[in-house]
């Protein structure tokens, strides 16, 4: 099953389970969304619960919360990631503070397609995730595989609080793998995509792929042979898995953070901060950032592939570090 | 000014001799009577701000109490409240405590957010409102939210948002119209035309009255003295009468003037004295206290036991605690295995509503 495929099974899924959830978004319904992720739901569970909604992101977030504090568990999808700036005061100002100052928790999941490499532009291309894990009281959540893919859809409709769900629209088609039957969840910690020892690589979303590609029967200059990498994917970036990374520090000393996002204030940012402040004496070399420079996506194919972080940068970063 | 019209239309301030039609006197005494709380707690709030003992700012809605009270007290109890910083009075008819409100305004631990917001910026889930927000009008789009799972689950209840003139500048005052207007939602949208936004006065604020955009969405706008608890009452059950029976939204644009500054520092420098004493003669609580004197009630004795309630509230929260620093982190997430927590029922003391 395609990554694609698995969040639309946990989608369908719990639609199933629970009559309170309710799909809204834009040309997510007759068309079945812009990327097919809700094909065929509208024949399913109908068109109020598959709901084609005006071209009003403020919108969809906004009654998406008046919903959901009377009830109902609403997904809305930003039909691509960057979208989300036009509802972005709904989901900080409304949403994320509502339980804090309230009591009254709101359960909504906003789904977003996000990350650049089809040459989608600075406005289909971005990754907007440091944007909501510096505001309190959203969980975000950033799926690399087909299996957490739904099994963090089941988890995040579940949270009772807004739950942020990077979806990379790179892994769609490209990622596969064994997804389990029925319902089950994904919980909102790090995963080890491969065991190793004498280094880290700290990523999450299409980046973990990435980094498994970049370290996979990686040679260092000096020819020493297979070096033994970890790559630890966070899977959840609001809350971060504190001891998950600080436990993978202390295993392997040297530690590479790859964001495909802009790089300051990334969630890897956040995760070198961490690791100053926690695993000092854990290192046996600085921490090294691999992300992209602060620049909108550009469109052109050369362009865009000199800004997002790719396979080659990420293996000449741990090259380096393997002999600091 | 091409809006000066709107205060035209409001009328002398001459007491109604008839009794309306879906009121008692119990209910024009009751509405009576939530002005003067409002008034009263405000008055005595300013006095604690003026000591020190309100933190930040404070922010009233004296001379525009009847805009939150006569909508309010049409409302069900299964109905869902969006107020705003000038509307107290809704939240009185909903049955919040007043001492729950003295503690609000000072920071204290038994305030409806126990400290962790300030002023009117509450909501007490168990009376069916929801607090606003200080970016307006984000809330017209959370009760347009609960209007469309109302008609999605079937069920005869109506959701109502007040919001202030300048709110119709920003952006989600167009997505709730005209998302209400295009799933057609039980939803009553109150627009406090107070004359100015902060300083900002209507002329600078919008080209066209925004009662008259109402046709534009789809659905029915009209104007309403906002001075006149008893016409805003009739409004706004008429507008949840139409919207229970599949009418969709209404528009009410209630015309009133903000009599104090946008806030505790603000000394309306900008406002011509010529206007403010235009509308001091059209005090909704003066008219409102001559509408029942005329019926025989006594109105310095309500008015007196008003006074007496609102000291008392003020004694209890001046002797509640502090919220304890420690507890500054918590509860930023509602935890997963806690029991849902939803809007719940408030008190509806219309007694056109079945017992």
């Amino acid at each position: 099953m395609t990554y694609l495929q698995a969040i639309s099974e946990g989608l369908r899924s719990e639609m199933r389970d629970d009559e309170r959830v309710l799909l809204m978004g834009e040309d997510i319904g007759v068309f079945g969304g812009a990327f097919k992720v809700t094909d065929g739901f509208i024949g399913e569970f109908g068109i109020d619960r598959v709901m084609d909604t005006p071209l009003a992101e403020s919108g969809i977030v906004g009654t998406a919360v008046g919903a959901a504090i009377v009830g109902m568990r609403p997904v809305c999808e930003m039909q691509f990631a960057d979208f989300v700036a036009c509802g972005f005061d709904q989901i900080i100002n409304v949403a994320g503070k509502m339980f804090y100052r309230q009591g009254l928790p709101v359960n909504i999941t906003v789904r977003l397609p996000s990350g650049g490499g089809f040459s989608g532009g600075p406005f289909h291309s971005q990754s907007p995730e440091a944007w909501f894990m510096h505001s309190p009281g959203i969980k975000v959540v950033a799926p690399s595989t087909a299996e957490d893919a739904k099994g963090l859809m089941i988890a995040s409709i579940r949270d009772p609080n807004p739950v942020v769900y990077m979806e990379h629209k790179n892994l769609y088609r490209r990622v596969k793998g064994d997804v389990p039957e029925g319902s089950y969840e994904t919980p909102f910690s790090a995963r080890v995509a491969r065991e190793g020892s004498e280094l880290v690589v700290i990523t999450y979303g299409a980046m973990v792929n990435t980094a498994l590609e970049a370290t996979e029967d990686l040679d260092t200059h000096s020819g020493t042979g297979g070096a033994s990498i970890m790559v630890l994917d966070l899977r959840t970036l609001k809350p971060l898995d504190e001891p998950a990374i600080l436990s993978a520090v202390r295993a392997c000393s040297k530690v590479v953070i790859v964001d495909e996002a802009n790089q300051t204030c990334a969630a890897g940012a956040q995760v070198a901060a961490l690791i100053a402040e926690h695993a000092f004496e854990d290192l046996d070399g600085p921490v090294v950032r691999v992300a992209s420079p602060d620049v909108p996506v550009p469109y052109s194919p050369p362009l865009e592939q000199a800004v997002l972080p790719s396979v080659d940068r990420v293996r000449e970063a741990c090259r380096q570090l393997l002999e600091y | 000014m091409a809006t000066s019209s709107t205060a035209a239309q409001t009328g002398p301030n001459t007491p109604s001799d008839s009794l309306p039609e879906h009121l008692t006197l119990d209910d024009r005494v009751g509405l009576l009577r939530a002005m003067l709380l409002m008034r009263t707690i405000e008055e005595r709030a300013m006095n604690l701000y003026r000591q020190g003992k309100v933190p930040g700012s404070f922010y009233d809605g004296f001379g525009q109490e009847a805009v939150s009270v006569g909508p309010a007290w049409a409302m069900a109890a299964a109905d869902r409240l969006c107020p705003l910083h000038r509307d107290l009075g809704a939240h009185l008819v909903r049955g919040v405590a007043p001492w729950r409100i003295m503690s609000q305004y000072m920071g204290r631990e038994a305030g409806i957010t126990h400290g962790r917001d300030g002023n009117v910026h509450f909501g007490d889930y168990r009376t069916g409102c929801v607090g606003m927000v200080s970016m307006l009008p984000d809330m017209m789009l959370v009760a347009t939210g609960m209007a469309m799972a109302f008609k999605l689950r079937s069920e005869q209840r109506c959701a109502l948002s007040w919001f202030g003139d300048g709110s119709t500048s920003r952006g989600d005052f167009h997505e709730a119209m005209n998302w209400a207007g295009v799933q057609h939602l039980p939803v009553i949208f109150v627009l406090e035309n107070n004359q100015f936004a902060y300083s900002t006065p209507l002329h600078q604020q919008f080209a066209v009255n925004p009662v008259e955009r109402a046709e534009g969405y789809g659905f029915l706008g009209t104007s309403v003295d906002g001075n006149d608890a008893e016409a805003m009452f009739e409004a706004t059950r008429a507008a949840r009468a139409r919207a229970l029976e599949g009418g969709g939204p209404t528009l009410i644009e209630a015309v009133t003037m903000r009599m104090h500054g946008h806030a505790a520092h603000d000394d309306m420098k900008y406002v011509p004295k010529a206007l403010f004493d235009e509308w001091r003669a059209k005090d909704p609580i003066d008219r409102q206290s001559a509408r029942v004197a005329a019926q025989g009630v006594d109105v310095d004795a309500l008015k007196a036991e008003v006074r007496e309630q609102v000291e008392q509230a003020t004694q209890k929260a001046l002797e509640g605690e502090m919220p304890d620093p420690a507890t500054a982190t918590e509860r930023v997430f509602h935890p997963r295995d806690a029991e849902e927590v939803l809007l719940e029922d408030g008190t509806a003391p219309w007694s056109g509503f079945p017992e």
